[in-house]
């Protein structure tokens, strides 16, 4: 198994130089925001493991909300962040993308500050790299290779079964038969279904220490944080009866900026940036459940959702600016409209954990209740906080995180020996 | 929020009535030339209110506006923005919304014959009438609305074809059930479908099914002292309250197109044609539904015996599409499915599908909540009805077109209509299918090179069919958003254009 992994450059850009940045990014392109996957710059489709990539501008175009709360809003910035979701270690992808698009990443890096022009591009990006706090991905182990020849699979396996008949053929027979079909088909060497490779032991052991190492030193300093949660609630309680809202519909020239990059492809990407409430409280409290939310995602949701919602590939959140800022990012199957329903009507505790501690969010009681839940108030406050990705990758359009789920369980059907005949007729209806 | 009594006397009829005893209707599309003199009209504009009348009326006029005729009766420009950005923006304002609602192709709004870029009416006037009276009142109608001010740009014609589409299927089944008297709780998750909606989900100004009022223009109560009070908002008057937004969308069917691709897919066969023209509707032509009828009730009183029969189903036990295709219109446009999968209930269950576990097949789950997607519709057809041996035959040279003048009315035209239209009806990964969309309405144009012109039909034993190169059988030929205001709203934009 190839576990995933996550990497995101983030440098100032050089103020004079922004436009011509914007100019480079918008070259990338095919489409408004979609990458082309050859784009000379960076040929992002020539880099096998990478799922997803993203070049966003980070602009806090929120920072005055902070006056709200009492604090000066942070030095203005812009800055441009580079996101990959790949397979396989981090490290690996920065060594390829430096060997393979230096040129082209060298221009782009060149509009930053901080960018001597004759830096190792490798380590630079190394340097400026910054880790999420809690990263998600939807399957652990599933690499873009499985999901390309899975998805063939499939498609082979829909044309073949529609261009013959099995209308008198019982289900063992249809299974059966397609099992032979497949079979011949990777003897000509029409379809590959590569094994998964070995898991790497080192990934392994620190899984392990992580898996229950956690826990154990939860246990360890449990006594703390309960004699702390009276004092915690009481405070939570007070802020939140106090904390400002700032949920005004966002501008419209900016959402149509927005929208113009949606729904190209079945896929969507989404970033969010924003401050958090000032003080030690909400940035302590943010730390422990990103803390706590990244267990999760680590070694519980990691096989096709996040609590409820079954649409996003990838997810992460990363604190920037000495943790006074927090950045989300995430690729999901369907429209905003969609994802914020599922948000509001599925998950709304969840992302009230996290996103209430910041500034302006609708207001919450006790962490988890309300927030989200006042829905006209929620999505103006997404709308409002969401960043343009200049440019976005996805090595799989049009192949959602629900088929990515679907086409393993057929290939696992087809890797089958024996299954009953309620195992098969379960398996017929996947197509 | 404790629920105000509805105001049906300050409501337009079509909130509560189809206005299915008025046979004919046609509606004007209208510009305003001169606001003071359209202001004047709007008046004493023999409004129907949604009060019931004895006897039924014998016509009916109903009202509505877009943004920009909105902005041309003078309507303070802050005021304006207290609508939704989609209103504001318009069917066509933004090319990106033109994508998300499969307008594109032969449907774009380039190719409409009304409501494309440059070509947005500014209000709408919808008559009705019974048998024989329509002409001469839209004669007078028309007379006295040229004499103030507005100009005439279409009128949308429609034809009774006797509460059946064009294609031949019954029509107006289902529709929600309005909680006209409060007695629906929005607090907590709904376990099962109800056909009970919030009153809020349909009519501006009261709460919806997240208990809360959706967004829409309030006013400094000096200001307009006779508008109806925001419920939300103390010190408010509310120009939204009573109102609702209206959709209109004409849209063309290729009645023939339909039948005749049935038919080649069946050879010829009568049945199985039928069969196959059912299963993509979702209903039975009768109108029946095609899962039998459930043998306990599970609606909200005040159904009738009938509704119970053609209504009282989901499709929890037709999971595999057997009896309906996962793909067919109407349950791509009502999947009937509550806040949780089937089978969620008690405290332990509700924790466990809360946090994503307890899925026990693959397609568990992966469908919104319906209660927040509901559409009141109120269209009508137009052109002419063909007998059945009709459709089968070639269209001749001097066909007439024919098809459905689709309106449906919300107060949340992102969540609601768009979201329909989006997600479910051009979604081509609906209910977990793939290469395919509505087969009614898909455009049939290819997202990100992923075909979109298949429909799957399940059988009860084992593979799927397939079915291929299903054509397009409708364009869109138009479309606005409409706002239809309540009553006092009317005299208010009317007053506001005199000034
Ligand atoms: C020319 C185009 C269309 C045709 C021929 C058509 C036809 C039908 C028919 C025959 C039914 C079943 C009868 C009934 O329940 O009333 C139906 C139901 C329905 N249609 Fe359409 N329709 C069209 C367009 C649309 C559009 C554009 C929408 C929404 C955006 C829509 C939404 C619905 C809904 C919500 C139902 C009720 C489903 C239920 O509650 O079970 N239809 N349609």
């Amino acid at each position: 198994m190839t576990p995933q992994s996550t990497l995101m450059v983030v440098a100032p850009i050089e103020a004079s130089r922004e436009a011509e940045l914007r100019h480079l990014l918008a070259r990338m392109n095919s489409e408004v925001g979609v990458a082309d996957p050859g784009n000379p710059l960076l040929p992002f489709s020539q880099f096998s493991t990478l799922h997803f990539a993203r070049f966003v501008i980070l602009d806090d175009a929120t920072a005055e909300d902070l006056r709200a709360y009492g604090a000066d809003p942070l030095p203005p910035t812009k800055s441009l962040a580079f996101l990959c979701d790949c397979d396989g270690p981090a490290d690996h992808l920065r060594g390829e993308l430096a060997k393979r698009a230096g040129d082209g990443l060298r221009k782009i890096f060149s509009c930053c500050l901080e960018f001597p022009a004759d830096c190792d591009l490798e380590m630079w990006m190394e340097e400026h790299d910054k880790p999420a706090a809690t990263a998600y991905t939807n399957w652990l182990g599933r690499t873009v290779m499985q999901v390309l020849e899975e998805n063939d699979l499939r498609s082979a396996l829909v044309t073949q079964l529609q261009s013959s008949t099995h209308a008198n053929a019982s289900p063992q027979q249809v299974w059966r038969a397609l099992q032979a079909f497949v079979a011949s088909e990777q003897r000509g060497g029409r379809l590959v279904l590569t094994p998964p490779s070995p898991t790497p032991w080192r990934w392994r052991i620190k899984d392990l220490l992580h898996l229950f190492g956690v826990p154990l030193l939860l246990l360890l300093v449990s006594p703390l944080l309960l004699l702390y949660l009276p004092f915690f609630l009481i405070q939570l309680r007070l802020r939140e009866s106090k904390d400002a809202e700032i949920v005004p519909r966002a501008d419209a020239a900016f959402v149509k900026n927005l929208a113009s990059r949606e729904d190209r492809i079945l896929t969507n990407q989404f970033s969010a940036y924003g401050n958090l409430k000032p003080g030690t409280f909400r940035r302590w409290t943010l730390i422990f459940l990103l803390f706590a939310v990244n267990y999760t995602t680590r070694h519980i949701y990691n096989r096709g959702f996040l609590a409820r919602v079954n649409t996003i590939h990838f997810a992460r959140w990363v604190f920037l600016d000495n943790r006074k800022r927090l950045f989300f990012a995430s690729n999901y199957d369907g429209s905003l409209e969609s994802y914020m329903g599922d948000f509001i009507n599925k998950v709304a505790w969840g992302l009230n954990l996290v996103f209430s501690n910041g500034v302006g969010y609708p207001k919450t009681y006790w962490l988890v209740l309300d927030g989200a839940k006042d829905e006209q108030k929620f999505k103006d406050y997404i709308r409002r906080h969401q960043l343009p990705s200049e440019v976005w990758y996805d090595a799989t359009p049009g192949i959602t995180a629900f088929d990515m789920e679907r086409n393993s369980r057929i290939r696992d059907g087809i890797e089958e020996h024996a299954m009953t005949d309620a195992e098969v007729a379960e398996w017929v209806k996947l197509f | 929020m404790a629920f105000t009594q509805a105001d049906y006397q300050d409501m337009q009829g079509l909130l509560r009535f189809g206005y299915g005893a008025l046979t004919e209707a046609c509606f004007l599309l209208l510009r305003i030339e001169d606001a003071a003199a359209a202001g004047l009209w709007l008046e004493g504009a023999p409004l129907a209110t949604a009060e019931v009348q004895i006897p039924p009326p014998a016509k009916a006029l109903q009202l509505a506006f877009t943004c920009e005729g909105l902005r041309k009766l003078r309507v303070a420009e802050e005021t304006v923005n207290g609508f939704s950005a989609e209103f504001l923006s318009g069917m066509v304002g933004d090319e990106n919304r033109s994508r998300r609602l499969g307008d594109i192709g032969e449907s774009a709004p380039q190719h409409w014959q009304w409501g494309g870029p440059g070509n947005v009416p500014d209000m709408v006037a919808m008559i009705y009438a019974r048998p024989g009276q329509l002409e001469a009142w839209k004669l007078s109608l028309e007379d006295g609305l040229k004499a103030s001010g507005f100009v005439l740009l279409q009128c949308l014609p429609t034809t009774d074809m006797g509460g059946v589409e064009p294609f031949g299927f019954v029509d107006g089944v289902s529709q929600p059930q309005l909680d006209w008297e409060g007695r629906r709780s929005t607090s907590g998750d709904k376990l099962t479908y109800e056909n009970l909606c919030a009153l809020g989900e349909f009519v501006l100004g009261y709460p919806n099914e997240y208990g809360k009022n959706t967004g829409r223009p309030l006013i400094s109560k000096q200001q307009a002292a006779d508008l109806p009070d925001a419920e939300d908002a103390a010190g408010h008057a509310d120009l939204g309250r009573n109102g609702t937004y209206m959709v209109l969308r004409q849209l063309e069917q290729d009645v023939r197109g339909f039948w005749r691709f049935a038919d080649a897919q069946t050879n010829s066969d009568e049945a199985a044609r039928l069969d196959l023209a059912e299963k993509m509707v979702g209903r039975r032509i009768t109108g029946d539904p095609l899962l039998h009828a459930r043998a306990q009730a599970i609606t909200v009183g005040g159904t009738s015996a009938d509704d119970a029969r053609l209504n009282d189903f989901t499709y929890d036990e037709d999971r595999d599409g057997t009896m309906s295709p996962m793909g067919a219109h109407v349950r791509r446009a009502n999947p009937r499915n509550s806040d949780f999968s089937a089978g969620t209930h008690g405290l332990w269950s509700k924790l466990v599908h809360m946090t994503g576990f307890g899925r026990t097949y693959t397609r568990e789950d992966i469908i919104a909540s319906t209660r927040f997607h509901r559409l009141l519709r109120r269209g009508r057809e137009y052109g002419s009805k063909l007998t059945a041996e009709q459709r089968l035959e070639q269209a001749p040279p001097d066909a007439v077109v024919t098809g459905l003048q689709f309106a449906c009315l919300n107060a949340n035209i992102a969540r609601q209509f768009e979201f329909v239209q989006n997600a479910w009806l051009m979604g081509s990964k609906f209910d977990g299918l793939n290469d395919e969309s509505d087969p009614l309405l898909g455009n049939r144009e290819q997202v990100a090179g992923c075909p979109v012109d298949k429909f799957s039909v399940p059988s009860a034993h084992g593979v799927r069919k397939q079915i291929q190169n299903v054509p397009r059988f409708i364009t869109v030929r138009g479309g606005a958003y409409f706002f239809l205001p309540g009553v006092r709203a009317l005299r208010y934009i009317a007053r506001a254009a005199r000034i």
